[in-house]
């Protein structure tokens, strides 16, 4: 049996909120898994983002706390200028390391450390966005034995980073928002597995 | 058999082995630090030292002291800024210096100073409130290479745009060009402000009290411990406040998974700054 997943990681940067639009609206309160999510915002200012996603979905959706414990049905954003990681222990951390490609939150840090946790448990989503941030990351998740996902190019705003990762030959799945609020939704009703589609990744055939 | 500790792998137990390693020869304990991010800046050092494995790294590290310094300064955290969260300083300014204004001699502690930006901006908001005169800051890291820097107060001249237009949103009264010297891309600080701090070498993590002071700073350094850690690094800053001492913490830290919250409540909640009971 292909192993159930117990977490969602998502990172996006330009255009990713609007796909969140149309994916988190699928979810139900009972969602069986904690979504942790970072997104480029700038550091200065207080993050809007919690109230924003929250009022547009039925999940409940927090601003991360330092060493706060994963919690099913519940969407975690990025404080702004703070790294997202998650621990062993499967808690949350925030770090001030170095940003990564220019950006703190980035999503190579949270996916990479998320990889760690959960391994072949975590379903990795990169969405929209105009930097390379969050391929690499997905694919460790890719490598630990996760699910890699992107928004497909064609239908993100700025589609540099789901492209990215498709360059790298480790997606699995490219889908518009609507059908990435669908595939995880699903979550929800069955465990999800590898084997429930192709087993072969994506390749550039997405490309313009 | 094998143990079957969730998701462990081989990289794991490397770097359990790693810090025992270097806490049984050089006595730096980091074996209840965060583990995500460091892993991430041991991976970071792997390539530094042309490593293939955490083992080989630590085969190093025991054998060549001079490499372990070099390692220190990827298991520390060296992010410092002046001013850095200018609200937090202009919390300090407005709402606990009229507060410290009242004690004769005023001992500061700048708990994981790193290179010293902070404990600077400190002494230079002290300044100009004209309580430096009175004033003892003692600022504390583990880490001697950043100690030493923290001692010189030299900084990129190109950072100073950043930390003067934080400066001034914190409440500066002057300009920040008034407390340092410009060469050609550093800038020297004021020896006025040195002549008020006292750096010095100690661990949240093994050490006990330092001193009784009445302001503790110690922001964005809980972060990098376990739950554990955090509770008893919070123990020792505790013990190391006077009566209706205050504590600032980092703007994304909290008290409220401590067991030691009921010895404190919160001065100005939006800022982290705490209020010792």
């Amino acid at each position: 049996m292909e192993p159930a997943i117990e977490a969602i990681a998502i990172g996006g940067s330009a255009g990713a909120l609007d796909a969140l639009s149309h994916i988190l609206p699928a979810l139900p309160p009972t969602f069986p898994v904690p979504i942790v999510l970072v997104l480029h915002i700038p550091p200065s200012r207080p993050s809007y983002l919690p109230e924003v996603l929250g009022s547009m979905c039925a999940l409940r959706v927090k601003e991360a706390e330092d060493k706060e414990p994963l919690v099913a049905g519940t969407v975690y954003t990025a404080p702004p200028d703070y790294h997202l990681l998650v621990e062993k222990q499967r808690v949350l951390s925030l770090s001030v390391d170095d940003p990564v490609l220019f950006s703190r939150p980035a999503i190579e840090v949270l996916f990479e450390s998320a990889a760690d946790a959960f391994g072949p448990h975590l379903m990795g989503v990169l969405l929209a966005g105009g930097s390379a941030d969050g391929a690499r990351g997905l694919a460790r998740i890719k490598r630990a034995g996760g699910l890699a996902l992107v928004q497909a190019p064609s239908s993100a705003a700025v589609r540099t980073m789901p492209q990215a990762a498709i360059d790298l030959g480790i997606v699995d799945h490219a889908l518009a928002p609507d059908a990435l609020g669908t595939f995880l939704a699903k979550l929800g009703e069955q465990p999800i597995s590898l084997s429930e589609s192709s087993h072969g990744t994506v390749q550039n055939s997405d490309r313009r | 058999m094998t143990n079957e500790i969730a998701g462990a792998n081989d990289t794991d137990f490397e770097l359990r082995l790693l810090l025992d390693a270097i806490f049984h020869k050089y006595c730096y304990d980091f074996r209840s630090y965060a583990g995500a991010s460091l892993k991430r800046r041991i991976t970071a050092a792997l390539s530094r030292f042309g490593c293939e494995t955490v083992s080989q790294l630590q085969d190093r590290v025991l054998r060549e002291p001079a490499l372990f310094t070099e390692l220190l300064g990827y298991l520390t955290v060296q992010v410092s800024d002046m001013f850095r969260d200018p609200s937090y300083f202009k919390a300090l300014r407005e709402q606990v210096v009229p507060y410290l204004s009242t004690y004769p001699s005023i001992k500061f502690w700048v708990a994981g100073c790193a290179t010293g930006e902070e404990a600077y901006s400190l002494a230079i908001l002290l300044a100009e409130e004209g309580l430096l005169e009175r004033s003892l800051i003692y600022a504390t890291d583990i880490n001697p290479d950043c100690l030493r820097s923290a001692e010189d107060g030299v900084y990129d001249l190109d950072r100073f745009a950043r930390f003067s237009a934080s400066y001034l949103e914190a409440g500066g009264r002057a300009s920040l060009s008034d407390y340092y010297s410009a060469g050609y891309s550093s800038a020297v600080l004021d020896r006025s402000l040195k002549k008020a701090i006292l750096f010095s070498d100690h661990s949240l993590a093994t050490d006990s009290v330092f001193a009784e002071v009445q302001l503790i700073s110690c922001r964005n350094v809980l972060i990098y411990f376990e739950r554990e850690l955090q509770d008893r690094a919070v123990g020792v800053l505790c013990d190391s406040l006077v009566r209706r001492g205050f504590l600032g913490l980092g703007m994304k830290e909290t008290l409220r998974f401590s067991s030691h919250a009921p010895k404190l409540t919160e001065l100005v909640a939006e800022q982290r700054i705490y209020q010792k009971l």
